[in-house]
């Protein structure tokens, strides 16, 4: 977009000051000053730097019925997000440097944010072959991860470490041991035991948890232990902070949100991987939030078609999307009851996941990256799946009542998403980011 | 839902009306919060169906025009039988269809295959399905009535029901202050689910005992106590059930050797002289003499075995005749 955007009468998402706030051409101006092309009105707003998310799934290629990178970026923008790190659990996996490359000038050509692909760990994800590390890193990749699909060879393993550090990526981790998992379909104890459903230990995925701080601290490598769900696993997780061994760790909104007895009578769309687990782990998880444990959020987002998830439990696929819900549930969950301040959540959606993956800081100041997102954290509404912009609906959270929404996101200097709650003088629609030749009539008129 | 999750608009959870109401209407789902007076009901009705079906040549008209399809997707030959034989005695339309090497084998869902079949105007389905949950997940999606014949390792209600009214003959129709002990499997086991259900809604106090490999986890919240040895499960019990041991346990380390479970689970002369004086021996078939049973329990005096079956064939004309009723007052 060319001509300065400015952003008045909000309120700064750390310091809670009154800012003006403009950009022009993806940039932050030095000064709010300019002659504003459009100008957002963002009085009892907050302005942060937009939310990043290190784990979703987009589907690209080879599964574009659960969701495409178009739709997959179009619900990111909506939930705040100005970039997302996908998953590379695809058909074919991404574990080359042509399909990375190809996800990337996907999402460029469609996306509505950033996207980072992230590389395989093993050929396939067979746990077996590993990838060229350096020339993934090249073409792009963010981190590297087999997700879903958990190395199993403690020795594959610590090789795949060794070489991540020597490349300077770090290795995403799905921690969970699968002879320990079994046929299990939700969380071992006594709701599966009622419905007589398999059931997976807490203990199948904080195994692994210990094994790969281990093997962390032998290697030096980077781990980043993916949708932590219990309580073992946070333990696991705090005594290797003590240490010093290089890992993060991450949880999802609906692990601090949900319980096992959410499955009721066999509701796939409580059915995710790792599983909601007990209300003594959902309160392990706000506790490891609180005392930063844990290093950031992310959703897991898992979409899958509707008649994926029609099926019985057994036979219906783990995953639930997140995308469109996950700055709400903080807001909802965490903040409102007072368990961290609105600040510190929003450090953990912005500045932590940048961090974790070395992404390009993004402050509110001038030069920085204008990835911004406008914020009314005190709005309720109420989750609808069918207004959506992921393709995929299965949230177990439809008809839930929230707290707070993002109003506006700016990707890029891009309008990627306009709630029509908010009025913007000048320009309107939302834009695909590299959509400039679209947004100039749109300017023009301004 | 979470307590956690605010849900005030929300609509109820997938199917927890159905699982609710487990037993009502025209589906029997599970016997998983059927209330005591319909559980009474059902037994009480079966028991006049036994009587009426030890007459030569009964047959009824009682569900003339009913069309039932017994839709087994794994096959078991003893409930399959029995529910054909109670709906012919019924005098209703009846199919039955086993899915080995059937559409399923083309890909068909068995939600697809199961609409076919209802849309050729099937009133009632009875369902057989490795899927725990399958008979909820077809009660929310199709119009026909189901009936649960077995699913998965969750709960097998004509099972649990013929297991009560065998009960109730041995203790002259009071449940309550009645001790009975299961011993097995229990993890796997759709029968012990449906027993335990049934027989705390009746007031008995259930005992289960089993390899702690094969005990599910936070098992007393069944509603049950779980015993360490089979001797504490049967020590005064009114009754036991042994369950039957699948060989495939043995792999992957749920049990070490047949003759070490036989050793230690197997129910034995002189096991079973330490409960009281009456007491029963159930078993859902088929056996492993000699290893959940001995020989000479399983055809002892104390054993109910054979009479369990007959009484299916009734249970199965009481649940049938119920569940066809509920679809004539069109609930």
């Amino acid at each position: 977009m060319n001509g300065a955007t400015v952003i008045r009468n909000a309120r700064h998402w750390r310091t809670g000051e009154r800012l003006d706030l403009a950009f022009d051409r993806g940039v932050i101006l030095p000064s709010p000053l300019h002659e504003a092309v459009r100008v957002i009105d963002a009085r009892g707003l907050v302005l942060a730097p937009g939310l990043v998310d290190l784990h979703v799934h987009l589907r690209e290629p080879g599964q574009s019925a659960k969701e495409t990178i178009e739709r997959g970026t179009r619900a990111a923008a909506a939930g705040g997000f100005t970039a997302v790190a996908c998953m590379p659990n695809t058909e074919p996996v991404l574990d080359s440097s042509a399909w990375i490359e190809w996800v990337r000038a996907r999402a460029e050509a469609a996306g509505y944010c950033r996207v980072h692909p992230i590389g395989a760990v093993t050929m396939g994800q067979k746990g077996e072959q590993l990838t060229e590390f350096s020339t993934l890193k090249a073409a792009g990749a963010a981190a590297l991860s087999d997700d879903g699909r958990p190395i199993m060879s403690a020795a594959i393993m610590r090789r795949a470490l060794e070489h991540a550090r020597h490349a300077g990526l770090t290795i995403v981790c799905h921690e969970e041991d699968l002879t320990l998992r079994g046929e299990g379909q939700m969380n071992e104890g006594r709701t599966a035991t009622r419905l007589g459903l398999r059931g997976i230990p807490a203990a199948a995925e904080s195994v692994m948890v210990r094994r790969d701080v281990e093997l962390a601290a032998l290697t030096g490598g980077r781990a980043h232990l993916a949708h932590l769900s219990c309580a073992e696993s946070l333990d696991a997780l705090r005594d290797a902070r003590a240490r010093g061994i290089p890992v993060s760790g991450e949880t999802c909104p609906h692990y601090w949100t949900l319980t096992e007895e959410a499955v009721g009578a066999y509701d796939t769309l409580a059915k995710m991987n790792p599983p909601l687990r007990t209300e003594r782990d959902r309160l392990a998880v706000i506790d490891a939030i609180r005392d930063g444990t844990l290093d950031c959020l992310a959703t897991d987002h898992a979409p899958h078609t509707e008649d994926e998830k029609n099926q019985p439990f057994d036979q219906a696929p783990f995953g639930i999307v997140g995308l469109e819900t996950a700055l709400a549930l903080t807001i909802t969950h965490l903040v409102e009851p007072g368990h961290i301040s609105l600040a510190r959540a929003l450090e953990l959606w912005t500045e932590a996941p940048r961090r974790v993956f070395g992404l390009p800081e993004v402050r509110l100041e001038s030069g920085y990256p204008a990835d911004l997102v406008l914020i009314d954290p005190a709005v309720l509404w109420t989750v609808e799946p069918s207004e959506f912009h992921s393709k995929g609906r299965n949230t177990p959270f439809a008809g839930a009542r929230l707290m707070g929404r993002a109003l506006a996101t700016i990707c890029d200097g891009e309008i990627t998403h306009l709630d029509p709650a908010l009025e913007v003088e000048g320009s309107s629609r939302p834009a695909r980011r590299g959509a400039a030749a679209g947004s100039e009539s749109i300017a023009a008129r301004g | 839902m979470n307590r956690a999750v605010q849900m005030d608009d929300a609509p109820a959870p997938l199917g927890a009306g159905v699982f609710l109401q487990a037993g009502n209407g025209r589906h029997l789902l599970g016997l998983d919060g059927v209330p005591r007076e319909s559980l009474l009901d059902l037994l009480a009705s079966a028991a006049r169906y036994r009587e009426k079906l030890r007459t030569p040549r009964w047959i009824s008209d009682e569900l003339r025009g009913i069309a039932i399809c017994n839709a087994f997707f794994e096959d078991s030959t003893r409930t399959r039988v029995s529910f054909e034989l109670a709906e012919q005695r019924l005098g209703a339309i009846h199919t039955t269809f086993i899915a080995s090497g059937s559409s399923l084998s083309k890909g068909e869902t068995m939600l697809d295959t199961l609409r076919v079949l209802t849309s050729m105007r099937v009133d009632l389905v009875v369902v057989r399905h490795r899927s725990s949950g399958s008979p909820a997940f077809l009660a929310r999606h199709l119009g026909a009535g189901i009936i649960n014949a077995g699913d998965g390792e969750h709960e097998h209600p004509t099972q649990g029901l013929l297991d009560l009214l065998t009960l109730s003959d041995a203790w002259n129709g009071r449940f309550e202050g009645r001790r009975f002990g299961i011993i097995g499997d229990i993890t796997h086991s759709r029968v012990a689910r449906s027993a335990i259900f049934g027989l705390r809604t009746l007031g008995a106090e259930v005992v289960i005992a089993g390899p702690p490999t094969l005990i599910p986890a936070e098992a007393e919240t069944l509603g049950c106590t779980v015993a360490t040895t089979i001797e504490e499960a049967m020590h005064g019990a009114d009754g036991v059930m042994a369950l039957r041991i699948q060989r495939e346990r043995m792999e992957g380390g749920l049990l070490a050797t047949l003759g070490e479970y036989a050793r230690l689970w197997g129910l034995t002369r002189e096991r079973i002289a330490q409960m009281r004086p009456g007491a029963v021996v159930l078993h859902p078939g088929p056996m492993n003499r000699g290893v959940e049973i001995a020989p000479d329990v399983a055809d002892g005096s104390e054993s109910r075995v054979l009479t369990q079956v007959e009484n299916g064939l009734a249970v199965r004309c009481a649940v049938l005749a119920r569940a066809a009723a509920a679809i004539g007052e069109g609930s």
